[in-house]
């Protein structure tokens, strides 16, 4: 008997709740949130800027607790006590170099890009929603402020890549609209066409067996990996036909408007902001625990009002004013990036959740492509971590990590979040080392 | 005399090719819709907002044998299939869609739910569903009708289920033995249906092309040359046509497009979208509607403006789309000096002619153009103090590095010709108070402006070669490699001896042995 005849059985029966066993995938996430009904779950996040940095207004002069903020990094003084700002973090190319690209996707996968298409492996927000991800109504959310639907950073396997939401509106309708259930609404009632279409999709997921056997081994992967999307849609009815657990912290946000398309800077952050607030009150109401966003992609076309030159093609051709030792336009593209990482922080800190802030159970990785975008260099590259992960991780910090390999923070989220890793990466990028100094 | 040869009278024959790779391909949101236009109705219309494949040996097609589908792209399908459904048995609609009536509206009906669902199945699965998948689908929407007390809302559940069934959102491709020749593997008839109706119609095979293939018509010479004809001649033809080019001149470039509102306040999303309908309008109406000669595109003055296009041209706006021909002396003439291929391939706030360049290379010519080197600094280009003022100025100065000159030697002397078009491609003269000079060389070919350049375009034989190769990938659905020179070549020369006429290519390519042949893996 296959669970499908048990739950049409169940159906004609008329039964109101569903009390299917488990399926195992289920059972191995989130071991430790919520079990007692009293913590609060951790949650994962990223942030992506293009264009990496000017290391000379961006790296500060003094490590640890008491240091100063440089001029490109003036705006994040209000979110100071909630990130650390890591310097000094090299990749490496492996094979061959794809600028824009080889330097996040070795922070992001751990292996060096062997073709510009596609990475290598899973990103790492994957690994963790396949850890802690399945028991929300999202395994994970991606977002871009870009508005180009092509600015991919999350990847479900080599050749799976997850698109991210580019409209605030479109996001808002996936997140907050008729598919939403309010958690702490006061009541609670099942509705019987979710559980016959719950039944059907069964059946669909049924066929997959069939499938596999005309197909070879890689496209037996994309199978696989459809039938992982299918069990997503299934765990989606389930928590549509289970009472959601109370989330103080939730609150609906109002419907909004559509906004312009367009890469003008303030387009970006006005998109970036909504997107943002989003993602936090979906964090809040426990409809997803990873979450991602991309600000400016590698090849940025955020443009500045007035200058002629968009911010990738900027960093190539602006000269390096020789008095500031920084190229000046680029510096202030970097600048709104920075201004845009705050409010993203800003976004999670500003929703109370027990006796802190969301914010403080999450774990969020900041990091761009390159370090100095002029000469695409991947050494001497910069990142940020914000949240506390419930007390286990330290904040406050500029960290000079001294030429250590940037998949070292990675590897350092992957540990703290709990998973079981003796290594992350591979070739050169392999690492078996924390960044101690993150470590609560 | 070879098959080839009976069908078309021509002298020569089709090399012996080892073939394409059966493929599991997704498909694309546009395949996916015009599918349901076909079985539901054109009225029965959603959006359902799929994320584009990624980009692959220079085609998306290609990329849809190649990528996964995540758990957020499988969330769009079923609300696109979850929309469909509701929308099918929508009370106005059920009276073209239902042949039978139920016995009661609010219980379970075997009989009229089969009589629906083998008939939407056979279309939607792309060939007879089984004895075992049409019960399920029947038992499933019964369970549903009497859990819900609703004949139709059950069979909306079954619709549903059926739209996000991993054999109908992926193509999977099945080979059998080849009778003509042994020990080789061909297409079995419904994956060679649904190859020549994804290729020519970006849809599903129609009832027609499915009885072909039930009935073994589609695997025999002739009855395959009679549904490729039949499929030609059709008006679908158009939609097939238009994604096709849509794939090749990478017009997915338009979804992100923005130019900057300060420096090019006419140049709007909706000016982005009517460039590319500009240009695909031309396309249909030369190639098809013509039957034109595919190097003529690159010199053709007809054209359709928008009333927004006209800002951009400076013309007189018309109240609608309208033909016009660009005047004898219009430095226009040719796909290429349209918005479309201009604005797609110019800076947000000037224009490039590197990026133009490098499009015709890659885009039209097959040629790929390697990615600069790590490390370069551009910036002596931007120095203050520096003498250049024209654009030409500024690219010159690539020739002068060693390290920029090898593969700007490639692109820019051809981008150089399209320096009077500016980031949207408005036609201009000047350029900070300097005269431009649109003077380019191509291959060792000198020419004045955009006319120079379509006309060295139309003479180069790399164009057709280019559109030959691009056409038989994203029809097999395979990349053609260097092994498929000789077949690729034969395609070459039927194009050429008959005028270069596309209908005729898709007709060689699409009777070809090749087309229908599994590589061994």
């Amino acid at each position: 008997m296959n669970r499908r005849r048990v739950l049409r059985g169940m159906l004609n029966g008329g039964a109101v709740t569903v009390a299917l066993p488990l399926l195992d995938c289920f059972l191995n996430g989130n071991g430790n949130a919520m079990a007692d009904g009293t913590s609060m779950p951790i949650r994962f996040g990223t942030w992506y800027w293009g264009q990496g940095i000017s290391k000379n207004v961006f790296v500060p002069k003094q490590a640890g607790v008491n240091y100063e903020l440089p001029e490109e990094i003036e705006s994040l003084k209000d979110i100071k006590q909630h990130i650390n700002v890591l310097t000094n973090l090299n990749a490496y190319r492996d094979t061959a170099f794809f600028c824009h690209y080889t330097g996040w996707v070795v922070a992001r996968t751990g292996i060096a890009p062997e073709t510009g298409a596609l990475p290598m492996a899973e990103s790492i927000d994957t690994t963790v929603a396949n850890q802690m991800g399945r028991t929300t109504r999202f395994k994970t959310l991606s977002t871009t402020a870009t508005g180009d639907v092509r600015d991919i950073i999350s990847y479900e396997s080599p050749t799976t890549p997850n698109p991210p939401d580019f409209s605030p509106i479109s996001l808002y309708a996936r997140l907050f609209g008729p598919d939403f259930q309010d958690p702490n609404a006061p009541t609670f009632t099942p509705s019987p066409t979710v559980m016959v279409r719950k039944s059907a999709l069964s059946g669909v997921m049924d066929k997959i067996k069939g499938l596999e056997g005309k197909v070879g081994a890689a496209d037996k992967t994309r199978l696989d990996q459809y039938f992982t999307g299918l069990r997503h849609l299934e765990n989606q009815f389930d928590q549509q036909l289970t009472k959601p657990e109370p989330r103080p912290a939730c609150v609906m946000p109002a419907a909004m408007k559509d906004m312009d398309t367009g890469s003008d800077y303030a387009l970006v952050a006005q998109r970036h902001a909504l997107m943002s607030g989003l993602l936090a009150m979906a964090v809040a109401c426990d409809q997803t625990r990873v979450f991602n966003m991309v600000y400016s992609y590698g090849f940025s076309n955020t443009t500045k009002p007035g200058y002629d030159k968009p911010h990738h093609t900027c960093t190539h051709e602006e000269p390096k004013d020789e008095k500031l030792g920084y190229q000046p336009n680029a510096s202030w593209f970097v600048r709104r990036a920075m201004e845009s990482w705050a409010n993203y922080v800003k976004a999670f800190a500003s929703i109370k959740e027990g006796d802190g802030t969301v914010l403080d159970n999450c774990l969020i990785l900041g990091n761009s492509d390159v370090s100095e975008a002029r000469v695409h260099s991947i050494e001497e590259m910069a990142a940020f971590t914000a949240g506390k992960m419930g007390g286990k991780i330290k904040t406050g910090l500029h960290i000079p990590c001294g030429g250590a390999k940037i998949t070292n923070l990675g590897f350092t989220a992957l540990k703290a979040l709990g998973l079981d890793m003796k290594t992350w990466g591979a070739k050169s990028n392999e690492t078996d080392k924390t960044i101690s100094e993150l470590l609560a | 005399m070879s098959k080839t040869a009976q069908k078309t009278g021509a002298k020569s024959a089709e090399p012996d090719s080892a073939g394409t790779p059966k493929h599991l391909r997704a498909l694309t949101q546009d395949q996916y819709l015009n599918t349901l236009a076909y079985v539901f109705g054109p009225d029965v219309q959603i959006e359902p907002h799929f994320p584009p494949a990624q980009r692959t040996d220079g085609l998306l097609a290609l990329g849809t044998a190649r990528s996964g589908v995540s758990s957020a792209q499988l969330e769009l399908y079923q609300k696109a299939a979850l929309g469909v459904s509701q929308l099918v048995i929508n009370p106005e609609r059920r009276k073209f869609l239902f042949t039978c009536q139920p016995r009661s509206a609010t219980a379970a009906d075997a009989a009229c739910a089969t009589a629906f669902f083998t008939r939407i199945g056979r279309l939607i699965h792309r060939r007879p569903l089984t004895p075992a998948e049409l019960k399920e689908y029947v038992d499933e929407a019964g369970a549903a009708a009497d859990r819900l007390q609703d004949f139709y809302k059950g069979l909306a559940v079954s619709i549903e289920a059926m739209l996000i069934s991993p054999d109908v959102l992926f193509v999977v491709e099945t080979a059998e033995p080849d009778p003509a020749k042994a020990g080789a593997q061909r297409l079995d008839a419904y994956s060679l249906a649904t190859r020549l109706s994804l290729f020519l119609w970006n849809a599903a095979p129609d009832d027609e092309l499915l009885r072909a293939a039930e009935k073994g018509e589609l695997q025999t010479p002739k009855g395959r040359l009679a549904q490729v004809n039949r499929m030609l001649a059709s008006p679908r033809l158009e939609k097939g046509v238009r994604a096709f080019f849509d794939d090749m001149f990478a017009f997915d470039a338009f979804a992100a497009l923005s130019k900057d509102a300060q420096v090019y306040p006419a140049f709007t999303g909706v000016t982005a979208a009517d460039a590319r309908e500009e240009t695909l309008r031309v396309v249909v109406d030369h190639l098809i509607a013509k039957q034109g000669d595919y190097r003529d595109l690159f010199t053709t003055r007809e054209t359709f403006i928008s009333p927004r296009l006209a800002a951009i041209y400076k013309l007189p706006a018309p109240p609608a789309w309208t033909r016009y021909t660009f005047p004898e002396g219009s430095p226009r003439s040719g796909i290429v000096t349209h918005v479309s291929f201009l604005a797609t391939h110019a800076h947000p706030v000037r224009s490039s002619p590197t990026m133009r360049g490098k499009a015709l290379r890659e885009l039209l010519l097959c040629q790929p153009v390697p990615p600069p080197p790590p490390n370069v600094d551009f910036s002596a280009l931007e120095n203050p103090k520096s003498p250049f003022k024209t654009t030409r100025d500024r690219v010159t100065f690539h020739l002068k590095n060693p390290v920029c000159a090898g593969c700007h030697r490639i692109t820019d002397p051809m981008g150089l010709a399209l320096e009077n078009f500016d980031g949207v491609g408005t036609y201009r003269s000047e350029e900070k108070g300097q005269q431009i000079d649109a003077s380019g060389t191509f291959d060792g070919k000198a020419f004045a402006g955009a006319v120079g350049l379509g006309q060295a375009l139309h003479d180069n034989p790399a164009l057709t070669s280019c559109l030959v190769k691009r056409a038989f990938s994203y029809g097999s659905g395979s990349a053609a490699g260097n092994d498929a020179q000789p077949l690729l070549a034969y395609f070459n020369t039927r194009f050429g001896e008959q005028g270069y006429k596309l209908p005729v290519l898709l007709r060689e390519i699409t009777t070809s042995d090749a087309f229908a042949r599994v590589k061994a893996e």
